[in-house]
């Protein structure tokens, strides 16, 4: 995967992000206080923010550049995304919530990614009991796993984790760690994870670049 | 109760779930407008639509009387070229009902659609969702029982109007007379006993509508 952010700047208030950054690597760490612009950063990959200015390309695909007016569409995009906040549909059961994405990338802007079953991505990140429980019936270890099942089934090209490690207790973050590292290995999806935590976001491998004040370090 | 007694209630039934079913999918369509983002002429629409609201409703009757009467602009035109009335006809009946209860219908929906996050729907899209599907699978199941209340409300409006039906519908037995209009002219005939037997029937339709869609609501509540 080769993530390259050219002149690109974001104003949200009074804090501006600007990147100019070529990322690259399966697994990615983005590490940085709160504020300092990561899951800004996150939200212009998915399409979720229109940068004032700048060119964000993933491989050979341009998602965004303003000087052309190219911006495609959320659903062209093929990227997972974990949100801090989850995202889970709470009027849908834990299948419908990870069968919702599956199959529905259309338009073919990107090209057609690998896809899995439901029983494979619920079997590897142990949620195949929960299948027909409501979500807001689980706990926040067991949503977060259905959001990230939920990701790998729409057949992503790259999965953006946003803290996918906070708000749990010990033993939580070992066993999530676990699944990640999981689905690393078993699905091979390049990974771009953010976090505030220095030991976490080495926990996956990879580069660590920090971000700070809105901007990106890259060593 | 007797037969005509019934004759008018479910006539008045019918033609208010009609117009509640009418209005709703420009009432969705408008609500949902209004309660994602800002475009230019969004507060002039806002006031265009409460109107009825604060209007007389005879007030508005007229105005639907200009329009649509035999000697309106639409409704002129609608007799001279297709020989259809809707002045003074059940149509009537319903396009003023209709206009009576958007405002209510608009203002739930409105509320219903604001209180679902954008970032779900953003969520859906990333999952490959257009925006239709994002609309009938995320938005509007979570607005459902906001809408339902509001549809109710506006159901509960219409079968008690009376100024602006009046107006362009006229009460004409058994063509165009509702509830309201029935109970008014009995109480200027002196049949009291009448009167209060169409009365308990309002209230009992106008209690059991809004009471059924401030359950639902109050459900969504302890549901989120």
């Amino acid at each position: 995967m080769k993530l390259i952010f050219s002149q690109v700047k974001l104003t949200l208030g009074a804090f501006i992000l600007r990147v100019e950054a070529e990322l690259s690597g399966p697994v990615i760490a983005l590490c940085g206080p709160s504020g300092s612009g990561k899951t800004s950063l996150l939200e212009l990959i998915a399409g979720w923010r229109r940068p004032e200015r700048g060119v964000i390309q993933l491989d050979d695909t341009t998602l965004t550049n303003t000087f052309s007016s190219i911006q495609i569409p959320l659903r062209h995009r093929r990227i997972g995304y974990v949100p801090q906040d989850l995202g889970l549909f709470s009027h849908l059961t834990v299948r419908q919530n990870m069968l919702y994405g599956q199959g529905r990338h259309g338009g073919g802007t990107l090209e057609t990614s690998r896809t899995w079953s439901f029983e494979q991505v619920a079997n590897v990140l142990e949620v195949e009991s929960l299948a027909e429980r409501r979500v807001w019936q689980l706990s926040r270890g067991e949503q977060q796993r259905v959001c990230l099942g939920r990701a790998l089934l729409a057949g992503p090209r790259l999965l953006l984790l946003d803290e996918p490690l906070s708000n749990l207790d010990r033993d939580l973050k070992i066993k999530i760690l676990g699944h990640l590292k999981q689905v690393r290995e078993i699905f091979g999806i390049p990974m771009i994870h953010v976090t505030h935590d220095d030991e976490e976001a080495e926990g996956l491998g990879g580069p660590v670049l920090h971000m700070r004040s809105g901007s990106l370090d890259v060593a | 109760m007797n037969l005509e007694e019934w004759q008018i209630t479910a006539f008045t039934a019918w033609v208010a779930a009609l117009s509640t079913l009418g209005i709703l999918p420009f009432g969705l369509a408008t609500a949902w407008c209004l309660a994602r983002g800002d475009w230019p002429g969004k507060s002039l629409v806002e006031t265009l639509v409460a109107m009825p609201l604060v209007m007389p409703p005879v007030a508005t009757g007229l105005i639907l009387l200009d329009v649509m009467g035999r000697r309106g602009w639409l409704g002129g035109w609608l007799h001279d070229s297709l020989g259809f009335d809707v002045a003074f006809t059940w149509r009537a009946v319903w396009m003023a009902l209709g206009v009576m209860s958007f405002p209510l219908l608009v203002r739930s929906a409105r509320v219903a659609f604001e209180q679902v996050d954008p970032r779900l729907e953003k969520m859906a899209g990333t999952l490959g969702a257009g925006p239709w599907r994002v609309f009938v699978s995320i938005t509007l199941p979570l607005a459902g029982r906001g809408i339902l209340a509001g549809v109710l409300l506006a159901f509960a409006r219409a079968l008690g109007e009376f100024g602006a039906t009046i107006m362009v519908a006229g009460n004409i037995p058994g063509k165009t007379t509702t509830l309201a209009l029935a109970i008014f002219e009995h109480v200027q005939l002196g049949e009291d006993a009448a009167a209060e037997r169409l009365l308990a029937v309002s209230v009992a339709l106008a209690f059991s509508s809004v009471w059924f869609g401030q359950w639902l609501m109050r459900r969504q509540r302890f549901d989120s």
